[in-house]
């Protein structure tokens, strides 16, 4: 038994047919559950006001707009090195999640910019780093749609995936050298001295979870879904030739 | 190497469009700018170290497609590949003739365009250092561009939106310097950080390059 038998789609297919409608409950109860403390029965903070909830939307999708490309950057090791397909596909799939997902930080980010700092947008280091990450984002998925060979496309986007993550890098410490912005540093380390209040922390613990369970049950469904457009792709092939 | 190199010269000398017309886009970009945003001498002054940095980047960018994808269509891009020299040879070869005419002739006319901009006296040294320094990344960086593209039919657009976000901390870097220099401040920091970026694409992106070359001429 080991992680490399789930390189078969039909065994993936299978086992995350079994997972898929557990992860996608949890993942609704701990968004809607987390959303609702944290909107409703939370105490407004005493200097933002009610503003500060826009941080259970904020921090997930942040964490997660990160998170999704080091999952892309592994899934695409694993395709160079093991030339797994599965790995590549759900590569694949998780681009445009986590598009979103930074798409949704930045907004919430403006949205909270606005009554907080006076102004929807700053050139502050972690906002221009994440518009430079939706942009590796943008022509990651846009490489990708271009290829046509299935194997090209994945071979170079993982090398783009590769390469992007050190320029993305770099870019957030170069931007980092550039301007020192208004954006608050880590507040929720758990080695932190200082963090936010209990009261504060544990929905939005609640609200990371969903947001992590919802991007595994999204990644699933869309690998899920590639596999059967290739496949499909693949018997229409046949007929033809046949 | 050195006959690919001088072919390379060669042919972007006498092909004729390559070589002079990534210097009159930096002039056209260094000219458009006053018109764009007015021509008092003090906001020039103060914008002239980002304005020249932008247009070379430009600059650079447009001539990127010339790299390969004329070798690629008739096709001495294979021979090339089925010769003994290896392809992180190639694709280094590729970029220096790329930075030798376009980039070095940047540099070099970079003062005059300041002269346009009113860039202060001081700026001129540290603007043409910080671009002779930055602008061989920016000629690498293109090629793992061209390399990713050079299949595509019309692969021109998709490769500015893969190569421009990389040029961002070149651009950040190279910006500083040319900025601090004109205004008179200490330039080491972030010019030993460009140099950084230049040496490290030098010596890393042309695996990256000719791993995705490969792949194109599979």
């Amino acid at each position: 038994m080991s992680i490399w038998e789930y390189a078969n789609p039909v065994k993936f297919i299978r086992t995350t047919d079994k997972i898929l409608p557990w992860v996608s409950i949890a993942a609704v109860v701990c968004l809607v559950g987390g959303l609702v403390w944290g909107f409703f029965f939370t105490p407004a903070d005493y200097r933002q006001g009610s503003t500060v909830k826009i941080f259970y939307l904020h921090v997930p999708s942040a964490l997660m707009a990160i998170n999704a490309w080091m999952m892309m950057l592994v899934a695409s090791l694993i395709w160079i090195v093991r030339r797994h397909h599965v790995s590549a596909l759900a590569a694949r799939a998780a681009a445009p999640v986590g598009a979103v997902m930074t798409l949704i930080a930045l907004a919430t980010g403006a949205l909270w910019g606005q009554p907080m700092w006076g102004t929807w947008w700053a050139w502050d280091p972690r906002l221009t780093s994440f518009l430079i990450l939706f942009l590796f984002y943008l022509g990651y998925m846009a490489l990708w749609s271009a290829i046509e060979n299935d194997d090209t496309a994945a071979d170079l986007t993982s090398i783009l995936c590769l390469v992007g993550s050190v320029f993305a890098l770099l870019s957030r410490y170069a931007v980092n050298f550039w301007n020192q912005g208004l954006h608050q540093g880590a507040s929720m380390s758990l080695d932190a001295e200082e963090n936010v209040a209990d009261v504060f922390w544990y929905p939005a613990l609640v609200c990371i979870a969903g947001f992590v369970l919802l991007f595994i049950a999204l990644v699933f469904l869309r690998t899920q879904t590639e596999i059967r457009a290739r496949r499909a792709r693949a018997l229409l092939a046949r007929e033809r030739a046949a | 190497m050195i006959a690919l190199l001088t072919r390379d010269l060669r042919l972007a000398v006498r092909a004729g469009g390559g070589f002079g017309l990534g210097l009159a886009f930096f002039l056209i970009v260094t000219v458009l700018v006053p018109f764009g945003v007015g021509p008092e001498t003090a906001l020039l002054t103060k914008i002239a170290p980002g304005i020249l940095w932008i247009g070379a980047l430009l600059a650079c960018l447009l001539s990127l497609d010339r790299i390969l994808a004329l070798d690629w269509e008739d096709g001495s891009l294979d021979l090339l590949a089925t010769a003994p020299l290896p392809m992180e040879g190639i694709v280094t070869i590729k970029a220096l003739a790329h930075w030798i005419t376009t980039g070095l002739p940047l540099v070099l006319a970079a003062p005059a365009l300041g002269v346009l901009l009113s860039l202060p006296t001081e700026g001129y040294l540290w603007l043409v250092v910080s671009l002779a320094v930055g602008t061989p990344a920016l000629s690498v960086i293109g090629t793992f561009g061209a390399a990713l593209t050079v299949g595509l039919k019309r692969g021109g657009l998709l490769m500015s939106l893969l190569v421009l976000p990389m040029y961002v901390p070149t651009l950040i870097f190279g910006a500083e310097v040319a900025r601090r220099g004109a205004e008179g401040l200490t330039v080491q920091t972030p010019l030993l950080m460009l140099a950084g970026i230049s040496f490290g694409a030098l010596a890393l992106l042309p695996f990256a390059s000719a791993g995705v070359l490969r792949v194109n001429l599979r």
